[in-house]
Order: C-alpha cells, then sequence, then structure tokens
C-alpha cells in the first residue's frame, strides 16, 4: 500500500509540475484492459477526473497518426506527461520502428514483421492478436534520429516509475551513463519518493554526479563527491577520471578530494578483481575436483589406471543429450533425469570393463593403463560414429543461465555457482558412501589388505567391480555439470585426464580429502597465474610445477600413513 | 633371486641375433633402394618413391620403439612421453632445414623462415642462431632432448619416482611441450609446425636419389642403433638394468646405485629416440606441436607391445607391423582402424603379453618358455598388491 501511495503521490507531483493534465478519473470499458496491464490503483485514488484524461490522450493517440513528423515530438511529450502504463509499451514499439496504425479506423498495432514477409498485427492497447494483415491498410507511424534519441530518454524516465524495483534500479544505472539536464528533474522527483533503499542511493548518486559537474558551490561540490566515494559504477570512475586527469579543475580542495576518492574506488575494484579471480579459480578447482573425483576412487583407492576415465566423463555428457533428445519439451527438468541417467551408464559400462578386460590385469598396472587407453580409443571412435565427430548442443536450463550481479565489477555466472555447490555434494555423498555405508567399509578393507579381506568373508572380486562402477558414475555425474560448460563432443574426455591424474597425485594417492584441496588449490593457481601469463602458459606452468612437486613429495601432498600405506 | 639368475642366463648369446636383424635389415634396403633406382618404372619390381619414403618413415618410428623397447623392456620404466625426444630431435631438424629455405620462402625474406615475417618479427630469436649449420643443428637436436631426459631421469629417480607415477608424470611432460609449442611466441611456427622444406645438405628433398639417401640412413642408424643396444644391455650395466628391473629393493640392496643406471639408460634412450625424429622428419617433411601429442607415444607403447618388449628386435617388428596396417586400414576404412587400434591394445594386453615374438617362441622353442621377459610374473601371487606394489 505504501507503495501505492507513493506512486500516487510521485503522479501528483509530476502532474503538477508538468501542468498541462488533469487528473486520472473514471474507468470506461476499454480503459480496463489498460488499467489491468498497468495493475496500479490509480483508479482508487481518485476517480472523478479519469475520464477527461483519458479522453485526451485517446486524442492524443489519433493526433499521433496524423500529425507531420515535425509535430510528433510535441505529442510524444504530452503523451509521457499522462504517465498511463500504455505509454511505455507505444513508446517502445514506436522505437523499434513497429508502430503502424489501421487506416480505416486509426487503430494503433504493433506489426511483427516474419521473416517469410507477412506481418503479423496486435493491438497496441489491448494486446489483441489481430493476426496478418495487409500491408495496404496500414500505414507506418515514422520517427527520426532526434525522437529516438527522445524515446529512449523517456523511456529511461518512465522506467524509474515501475513498481519493479529491478526496472526502476536498471534505469537509475541506464541513465548513469549519459546523464542530461533534462533527466534532472525527473531524477528529483524519483528520489524523493523512492522507497527501496538500493534504487535511492543511485538515484542520489546520480544526482550527486549531476552536482559535481554543475554546482558551483565548493560545499555542494564536496559532497558530490562524498557521495560518490567508493562506488563502483564505472560512469562514476570515468567521470572522477575525467575530472582528476585533466586537470581542468581551478578548485585545489574539490581536485584533491576526486583524487581521494578515485584512489579509494580504483582500490576496491582491484580487490574485487582478486574476489572475481578467486571465484574463477573455485570454479575452475569444482571442475577439476569433478573430472578427478571418480579417478579418486578407481585409481586413489582401487589403484587401477583407468585412462577410459575421461571417457566416462564423455559418456556423462553424453547421456545429458540423449536425455535431452528424448524430452525435448521438459529441458528445464531434463538435468534431474540426466544425473541417474549418466550415473547407470557410465557405471555400468565401468564395470563392464572392470569384469571383462581389468580384472584380468590384476596387479599388472602398467598393462592395466594400455588396455584402458585402448578401450578409451574405441569408446571415443564409438561415440563418433553413433553420434557425429562434431560437437553436439546441450541445452542449459533457464534457472542455471545468466549471472548473479554481486556490484558493478562482479558477477558470477549461475552455472558456475550451481557446479561449484554441485561438486562439493558429490564429494560430500562419496565420503559419505566411503565412510558410513558397508559397500565403503568393505571398499577400504579390499584396498588396505585384499587377501584378509578376502579371508574375513568379503568377496572382493564383487567389491572391486562395484568400486569401478561407482568410480566411472561419478566421472558420468561430472559429465553431466561439464556438458553445460563446455562443448560435448568425442573429445571432452581427453582435456580432462592429463588433469585429473595430477589432480589426484598431488592430492595424495588413496586421500578423497587430498583431492579436494588439490583441486582447489590448482584451479585458483592456475586463475591467478593467468593474468600474467596468459592461459596456455599457466596451464604449463602448474604442469611443470607439480612435475617438480613430485620430485619432492612422490606420494602427493597428504600420502597414506600407517598400515595402508605399505 | 631365480629372477635374476634366469634374466642373466637369458641374455648370453646376442651376437647372433644381432647379425641376423642387420642383415636381413641391410638385404632388404639394399633390395628396395635397388628397385627403385634401377628397375625401370613400368616394372612389376619397381619400387615407387612414395614406398621408399613410407619404409623410411617406418625405420625411423621403428627406432623410436626401440627407444621405448630400451627403458620399458628392460628396465621397466614405462615412458608415455617419447614422443616429446623424437619431436625435440624433429624440431631440430626441422630448424635446420628450415634454414636451407633462405630466400625462397612465399615471402623471399633471406634472414627469417615465413612464419616469423607473418609474425612480424623483427629478428630471428637467439635459439635460432647457428641453425643454418647442419652439424650443429644436429648437435642441439641431441643435446636437448638428451638434456631435457638427463634433468627429468635425475629428478624422477633420485627421489624414486616410479610405475605409474613416472609413466603419468611423462606424459604430463610431452603434454606440456605440446602446449607450449603451440604457441605462436615460441617461436616455432606454432600450430602449423615448420614445413616447406627444400634441402638438406644441398640436395633437393624431392630428388629420388636424396629420398633413397634418407632411407638407406635411416637403416643404417636403425642397424646401429640396435648394436649399440645390444651392446649395452649385454655389458654389465645391462645386466644390472635387468636387475633394477626384476627388483629395484634387492639390487639397490646389493649395492648398486640403481637412479644412475636408470637416468643413463633413460638418457640413451632418449637420443635414440631424437636421432629417429631427426631422421623422421626431412621424409615427411613436416614438424608439428601434434607429434608431442600424448596419443602419439602412447601409441609407440602399444607397437612395442605388439612386437614383444625386452627383445629389441620385437619393438621393430611390432613397429613396423602396426604402421603397416596403420597405413592400409586408416584408407580404407579411417573410422574402422581407430576402432582396430583400441582393440589392439586391449588384445595385446590382455592375450599376448609377450608379443608376437613372446608368442613365437612359447611356441615353437619350448625350452625357454620359462625364462620370461615378464617382470613381476612369480609376484603377483605372493603379495597383496597394495599402493606399494603398483609403485613398485
Amino acid at each position: 500500500m505504501k507503495q501505492i501511495m507513493a506512486a500516487s503521490c510521485l503522479l501528483l507531483l509530476l502532474l503538477s509540475s508538468g501542468g498541462a493534465m488533469a487528473n486520472p478519473a473514471s474507468v470506461s470499458d476499454e480503459l480496463s484492459k489498460v488499467q489491468q496491464a498497468q495493475g496500479t490503483a490509480q483508479s482508487e485514488v481518485d476517480n472523478t477526473a479519469l475520464l477527461s484524461a483519458e479522453e485526451k490522450n485517446t486524442e492524443l493517440l489519433r493526433q499521433l497518426t496524423q500529425t507531420k513528423l515535425s509535430k510528433v515530438a510535441k505529442i510524444l511529450e504530452q503523451l509521457e506527461a499522462t504517465q498511463y502504463a500504455s505509454v511505455r509499451p507505444l513508446f517502445q514499439t514506436l522505437l523499434d520502428g513497429a508502430l503502424y496504425y489501421q487506416r480505416a479506423d486509426l487503430r494503433l498495432l504493433a506489426i511483427d514483421k516474419r521473416g517469410d514477409g507477412t506481418l503479423l498485427a496486435n493491438d497496441l492497447l489491448s494486446g489483441e492478436a489481430l493476426g496478418v494483415v495487409s500491408k495496404k491498410t496500414i500505414k507506418k507511424i515514422r520517427v527520426n534520429n532526434r525522437l529516438r534519441v527522445y524515446l529512449r530518454d523517456a523511456l529511461s524516465r518512465l522506467a524509474l516509475q515501475d513498481e519493479r524495483v529491478e526496472v526502476r534500479e536498471a534505469a537509475v544505472l541506464n541513465m548513469l551513463d549519459k546523464l542530461k539536464p533534462t533527466n534532472v528533474a525527473t531524477l528529483e522527483a524519483a528520489a524523493r519518493v523512492e522507497t527501496d533503499a538500493g534504487v535511492k542511493t543511485l538515484l542520489q548518486l546520480a544526482l550527486a554526479m549531476n552536482r559535481l559537474t554543475h554546482s558551483d558551490l565548493r560545499a555542494e561540490r564536496l559532497a558530490a563527491i562524498e557521495t560518490m566515494a567508493g562506488r563502483l559504477e564505472s560512469s562514476v570512475r570515468n567521470q572522477l577520471y575525467t575530472l582528476v586527469e585533466n586537470a581542468a579543475e581551478s578548485d585545489e580542495l574539490v581536485q584533491a578530494a576526486a583524487e581521494k576518492a578515485l584512489k579509494g574506488i580504483d582500490g576496491k575494484v582491484t580487490a574485487f578483481g582478486y574476489v572475481e579471480q578467486l571465484f574463477f579459480g573455485l570454479s575452475l578447482g569444482s571442475v577439476l575436483l569433478l573430472a578427478a573425483i571418480g579417478l579418486a576412487i578407481t585409481f586413489g583407492v582401487m589403484g587401477v589406471i583407468n585412462m577410459a576415465h575421461g571417457e566416462m566423463i564423455m559418456i556423462g555428457a553424453y547421456a545429458t543429450f540423449v536425455v535431452q533428445q528424448l524430452m525435448p519439451n521438459f529441458l528445464e527438468y531434463s538435468i534431474w533425469v540426466a544425473i541417474p541417467a549418466a550415473f547407470l551408464t557410465a557405471g555400468l559400462i565401468g564395470v563392464l570393463i572392470e569384469r571383462c578386460v581389468i580384472r584380468h590385469l590384476h596387479g599388472r598396472p602398467l598393462e592395466t593403463l594400455l588396455a584402458t587407453f585402448g578401450i578409451s580409443l574405441i569408446l571415443q571412435q564409438a561415440v563418433r560414429t553413433i553420434f557425429s565427430p562434431l560437437n553436439q548442443t546441450v541445452v542449459t536450463p533457464e534457472w542455471m543461465s545468466g549471472s548473479l550481479e554481486i556490484n558493478a565489477v562482479l558477477s558470477v555466472t549461475y552455472s558456475r555457482v550451481y557446479i561449484f555447490i554441485f561438486a562439493l555434494m558429490v564429494f560430500a555423498a562419496l565420503q559419505l558412501v566411503m565412510k558410513k555405508t558397508s559397500l565403503g567399509l568393505q571398499v577400504r578393507a579390499v584396498s588396505q589388505n585384499r587377501n584378509m579381506a578376502k579371508s574375513m568373508g568379503i568377496r572382493t572380486d564383487r567389491v572391486d567391480a562395484m568400486t569401478f562402477g561407482l568410480g566411472s558414475g561419478i566421472a558420468g555425474i561430472a559429465g553431466v555439470a561439464l556438458s553445460q560448460i563446455t562443448n560435448v563432443g568425442p573429445n571432452l574426455g581427453q582435456a580432462y585426464i592429463i588433469d585429473s591424474f595430477m589432480v589426484v597425485v598431488f592430492g595424495g594417492v588413496g586421500n578423497l580429502l587430498g583431492t579436494l584441496f588439490a583441486g582447489f588449490s590448482l584451479g585458483i593457481a592456475n586463475k591467478f597465474l593467468e593474468p600474467a601469463t596468459g592461459a596456455v602458459l599457466a596451464n604449463i606452468i602448474v604442469l611443470v610445477f607439480i612435475i617438480l612437486f613430485m620430485q619432492k613429495k612422490p606420494k602427493g601432498l597428504f600420502p597414506q600413513k600407517g598400515r595402508a600405506a605399505e | 633371486m631365480s629372477n635374476l639368475i634366469n634374466t642373466f642366463t637369458r641374455y648370453r648369446l646376442p651376437v647372433k641375433t644381432s647379425s641376423m636383424f642387420v642383415i636381413v635389415l641391410f638385404s632388404a634396403t639394399l633390395l628396395a633402394s635397388m628397385a627403385n633406382l634401377w628397375v625401370p618404372v613400368d616394372s612389376a619390381l619397381h619400387v615407387s618413391t612414395y614406398t621408399i619414403t613410407l619404409l623410411g618413415k617406418y625405420l625411423c618410428l621403428a627406432m623410436l620403439a626401440m627407444a621405448v623397447d630400451v627403458v620399458w623392456g628392460y628396465c621397466g620404466i614405462l615412458s608415455l612421453g617419447h614422443g616429446a625426444f623424437f619431436a625435440l630431435g624433429g624440431y631440430g631438424m626441422g630448424m635446420y632445414l628450415m634454414r636451407q629455405i633462405g630466400d625462397r620462402g612465399v615471402y623471399s625474406n633471406p634472414l627469417l623462415p615465413d612464419f616469423m615475417v607473418f609474425l612480424d618479427w623483427g629478428e630471428l630469436p637467439w635459439y635460432w642462431l647457428g641453425m643454418d649449420n647442419f652439424g650443429f643443428a644436429m648437435l642441439m637436436a641431441l643435446a636437448v632432448p638428451g638434456l631435457l631426459a638427463f634433468v627429468f631421469g635425475w629428478l624422477a629417480f633420485r627421489s624414486k619416482v616410479t610405475g605409474v607415477y613416472l609413466s603419468i608424470m611423462t606424459q604430463a611432460l610431452t603434454y606440456a611441450l605440446m602446449l607450449a609449442f603451440f604457441r605462436n611466441e615460441m617461436g616455432f611456427g606454432g600450430n602449423n609446425g615448420l614445413t616447406d622444406f627444400k634441402e638438406i645438405l644441398g640436395f633437393n628433398l624431392q630428388a629420388d636419389s636424396t629420398r633413397v639417401s634418407l632411407f638407406i640412413v635411416s637403416a643404417i642408424m636403425l642397424a646401429i642403433g640396435y648394436v649399440t643396444s645390444r651392446f649395452i644391455m649385454n655389458s654389465r650395466m645391462g645386466r644390472v638394468v635387468l636387475a633394477i628391473r626384476d627388483g629395484e629393493p634387492r639390487s639397490r640392496f646389493l649395492g648398486y646405485r640403481s637412479e644412475r643406471y636408470k637416468v643413463w639408460l633413460f638418457v640413451y634412450s632418449a637420443l635414440l629416440a631424437a636421432v629417429a625424429g631427426a631422421l623422421y622428419v626431412p621424409q615427411v617433411g613436416i614438424i608439428n606441436p601434434g607429434e608431442f601429442s600424448p596419443l602419439n607415444s602412447i601409441e609407440v607403447v602399444v607397437w612395442v607391445a605388439v612386437g614383444g618388449r625386452g627383445t629389441l628386435y620385437g619393438a621393430v617388428i611390432g613397429a613396423l607391423l602396426v604402421n603397416y596396417a596403420k597405413s592400409r586400414f586408416s584408407v580404407l576404412m579411417p573410422e574402422g582402424w581407430i576402432f582396430a587400434l583400441g582393440a589392439l591394445f586391449v588384445w595385446v594386453t590382455l592375450f599376448l603379453p609377450k608379443g608376437i615374438v613372446g608368442w613365437v617362441q612359447d611356441r615353437f622353442s619350448p625350452e625357454v618358455e620359462e625364462q620370461t621377459t615378464e617382470p613381476n610374473e612369480d609376484r603377483g601371487a605372493d603379495t597383496a598388491p597394495t599402493n606399494k606394489e603398483l609403485a613398485s
């Protein structure tokens, strides 16, 4: 209710300053749709005067269709002053060059020109779809560049009155970049009635920026710099930067204050730059962790060198693709089907590989390496033959796309945030399986002393198959996550196999927590090196570092201790 | 202990196999060369220059396989990065050949190779200086891979990095080098590598006689490599190397500095690979970072596994057979070849652990059946395979 009051206050204020309009009043039949679209409660405020305003509005719209181009500006200004919700779509359509009217009854139409040349019409006011119209029955309302400039401006001004906070915020931010004296009055008015604290600060910032340029009073300008200090918006920085750089400022106090403010802002921006790098590092680390965590089971715990591990990731990614192909109408939810599907597919293939090949090579790690490499070649080629050698498109669900804007200089993409969380969840789940379930107990027993475990009644061959299936399945899940951020193609796995081995070896074989630590530290190291060296060189430096590190500590960061290590 | 004695007694009579190998190699080489140069083109016995070049290429790859066999078959060091030494040797030769182009390149720049002109480089980087001298270039083609192998081996073997860890590290090494050579800033032609060679030591690379000569030189180098490797393996050092393969802790306890033997053997093997690479480049006419790809290195290991490791000639046979099959099948059905190669990996490790040579020996001379080249075979049964086992 407070908001409504504020909106109507604003309305009245603007109307009085505009001076032209009578108050809006009663409800005609045609208007009710507009009212619904408007969603505000103007009619509750004062129902009596709306009729005349409505008439005036209709008259203006009629004039718009008849007048000359040179007079359009005046009509648009009057229309803007009416404050109707219908003004914004009207202006937007006009700006897009899609505003037409019907020759017969001067009805305003929004025309959607389709690829095949047909024109689809919608009634601008009611939104009613009128279907295909002939070009002869309609006429375009033309605008020139000057009008376009005005329209853009007016649209941001109108957006300031939107009831959605984010629209208002975007409108102010948009105005910050090209602050015009014409907008100042609107901004001032908006600042007075704004209820949202964030938007209000932004509005005051905009006014401060204006004062810094145009005011003559030292105190006012210093106060303006005070307001601007610590803000991260690029326009603030630019303005201060111009002021400091050009040295055209006569007032030394203002100059000094601006320099100080700029320094503070720059420091903040640098700090957020580090935060961003840290985030990128964590993101890369979570990818590495996801890729390596399955390997940490098969290689780390079981001791099997699985060169086909990357292909398990690839299979997971392709499982996502297939699931999306199978349920094209439910792409948003496909990922919840894809995760178990990828786990099962990759897991079953893993069990199959273990039963058919790896079992026979027990205790011969180098031969296992070769055989699984052969399997990886076969799997890659199979994917090339079944699908195609080209990359496949995996759709990112709506809720995973876009980015989270933390402030003007720092924003993080949702997909990477989700993958980070997902990696930690998978890790926790795996840790739970290894520590709390009987399967985990058996796996650890077999990895520590196979013969002893066997004599205690553990079916070691079954445990082997299950472990390998688990590791492969987790690689498949990693594939689901990776399909959201990289290309899904037959070579997807190859890109990760060496990195995965590095992570596992660096973290210490047989130590899941070590893998977690290694994944994140390598990811962060890589991203912090990148600005200085470039991506490829950063990758090489990290590889060389690990090679050298391995010489010093061949068992990794966290080597296994105690009997299990013997 | 029985293993040690077995291996010691096994490799007593090398002279016979050596001379056999050299005789077969040279008669084949001479026959093929003569058939190319002196038999008329329309004759059924004529060997085309294309075939000669192909054979020369196979011989270089066979030498690379032999280099892998020296470390893997005899010392148990499974290197998945030998392609790196091969490619570095190749780049050494490629740089020399590049300098020989002179002003006949596309940009007719007498000082700079084409790609440097293309990248707007003002002058030759320091590491290209002197590469127009054949002797110096060849020295570099050997010294750089040798030094890399020495540093890598010294670091790795001194800190007792063995088994699978070592394999993965060698793979990371060649992967890192591949990434590095893909960069244009490195000054080795980036993605495209070095190509468009014109002549070597003043001889036109396209001429039949040059091709045949290169083929014969490859055969000679392979023979020298074979005899040298045989000599090393029969010397005292070779026996210690075998002892290290079959039980490194035991040989260390007996007083041998195992890491030194391993380092020198690794360097020797890298040099063999570098020679092979240097001979390979003029025959195929190009060297690019793709040669560093981990897949190439691991393919070499399969040639050795197919032929039979720990025999030297097995590696050569494996390399020739697999590459011949590759040339044939990858033309006939490119997709099928990858399946076949993958299946070959699995099949050989599962059913032919000693390779073709081992299979033939088992089949036709039952008295050597007991003497196996398989390391760790009798240990798998009585010790629990733990991480320790994997690393040894």
